[in-house]
């Protein structure tokens, strides 16, 4: 049996460290020891099959029971690639915001912000054979985070992405154009190229939005691609 | 260069769903397993707030089987975790290497910009010898990766993110 290809290892700078001294919270939940370097076997190359049958799509945020959600309606859409650009199909993305207030349906959110009925803030979308994913919602407001003096959170969307290999498991967040909140947010500003930060942000797209109803986000997302070489793997070892 | 990743924060629940701490829920034939363990971070204190994910072949080493060893789980208020599963055969490795079975655990939580990831043995194992994995891994950190068998079918291991016998996590 064929060893199966690695995948590349992460450019330099493009992923924020365990260890980021300005976010309170990885101080004791950082390793201290050097991760072991593991080599890419099927446990790393393979990924669970999740398929619409099992994992029911649902695409739009922006209405519970066909009731409507208050906030600025918008429609992101955006591209699933590996870093070779080719398309990632049928990965299944996740995504959960707050609502238009900036608080999240969930037990643990005590912001002073109110709920809304017709929001709940989670979707499941697959990408189709060419790498595409869309959803509906409404844009999510800014929220209060207690890690410094007057912290509060750009407004963004975590999103959770399964690839073709678990080593390209990854979660992330989208956040939005001309955020002031952005130069001052610890989580963002642990990414440390710059270039990889901007990439997390979304951007209008006037095709995108449709008339009448909703502003449209363009947001693309890489997920690993192959190693260069076969040889990588051995050279790094 | 790929997408830069971001912590998933307190509130990923939004994205929990019990029952899919259950691999075996679309059907599965094998005696079932549950894998355990307590999470802590640096001061010992448990994490109460993290999404544990499971991936691991089949009984006869397969991952393009049927059965799909995938699973997801929160920690509760102990900072444990707890799935039900099978247990996974012997997997190929790299070369002509055979892989002692072994569950990839993969751990998001606020406070982690990036999810950690870790291997379960099993305690017992033959294989366990001569892992390809295993032989990278200091032999005193090895444990950090063995789980024991503390009641019939219930295999436990705890996880430490940082500090006395922090758990061995891989760059992969
Ligand atoms: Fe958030």
């Amino acid at each position: 049996m064929s060893d199966p290809t690695p995948y590349a290892r992460h450019a330099p700078g493009s992923q924020p460290p365990y260890d980021a001294p300005a976010y309170g919270s990885t101080h004791r939940r950082h390793p201290k020891q050097p991760l072991i370097r593991a080599p890419h076997t099927l446990t790393e190359t393979t990924s669970p099959r999740l398929t619409p049958d099992r994992f029911p799509p649902e695409a739009d945020m922006s209405r519970v029971n066909g009731k409507d959600a208050l906030g600025q309606r918008i429609i992101v859409a955006g591209r699933v690639l590996d870093e070779a650009g080719r398309p990632v199909p049928h990965a299944m993305v996740e995504v959960w915001q707050a609502n238009a207030a900036g608080r999240y349906h969930h037990p643990g959110d005590t912001h002073d912000a109110p709920l809304d009925p017709n929001f709940l803030g989670r979707a499941r979308v697959f990408t189709d054979a060419e790498g595409w994913y869309r959803y509906t919602t409404i844009q999510p407001g800014a929220y209060p985070w207690r890690n410094h003096h007057n912290a509060w959170r750009p407004v963004h969307i975590h999103y959770s992405l399964f690839g073709a290999g678990f080593a390209q498991r990854m979660i992330t967040q989208m956040y939005f154009p001309g955020d002031p909140l952005l130069p001052l947010d610890p989580i963002f500003n642990a990414v440390p190229d710059e270039a990889a930060r901007n990439r997390l942000i979304a951007a209008f797209d006037l095709d995108l939005t449709v008339p009448e109803w909703a502003l449209g986000y363009r947001f693309d997302i890489v997920l690993r691609g192959p190693a260069a070489t076969p040889f990588e793997e051995e050279d790094h070892a | 260069m790929a997408t830069a990743q971001q912590t998933a924060g307190p509130y990923w629940h939004m994205i929990d769903f019990p029952e899919w701490a259950d691999t075996t829920r679309f059907g599965a034939e094998g005696a079932r397993i549950a894998l355990t363990g307590i999470i802590r971070d640096g001061e010992g204190a448990p994490v109460t707030d993290a999404m544990v994910e499971i991936w691991h072949a089949d009984p006869e080493g397969r991952y393009d089987a049927a059965f799909q060893g995938f699973g997801r789980c929160r920690t509760d208020a102990e900072g444990r975790f707890r799935f039900t599963t099978l247990k996974p055969g012997p997997v190929p490795g790299r070369g002509n290497a055979l892989q002692a079975p072994h569950v990839l655990i993969a751990i998001f939580a606020r406070g982690l910009m990036r999810h950690l990831l870790t291997r379960l043995y099993f305690a017992g194992e033959p294989l366990n010898e001569t892992d390809p994995l295993l032989a990278l891994v200091p032999p005193a950190r090895r444990p950090t990766l063995i789980a024991r068998e503390t009641a019939p079918g219930v295999w436990t291991l705890d996880i430490r993110l940082q500090g006395e016998g922090e758990t061995v996590f891989l760059d992969v």
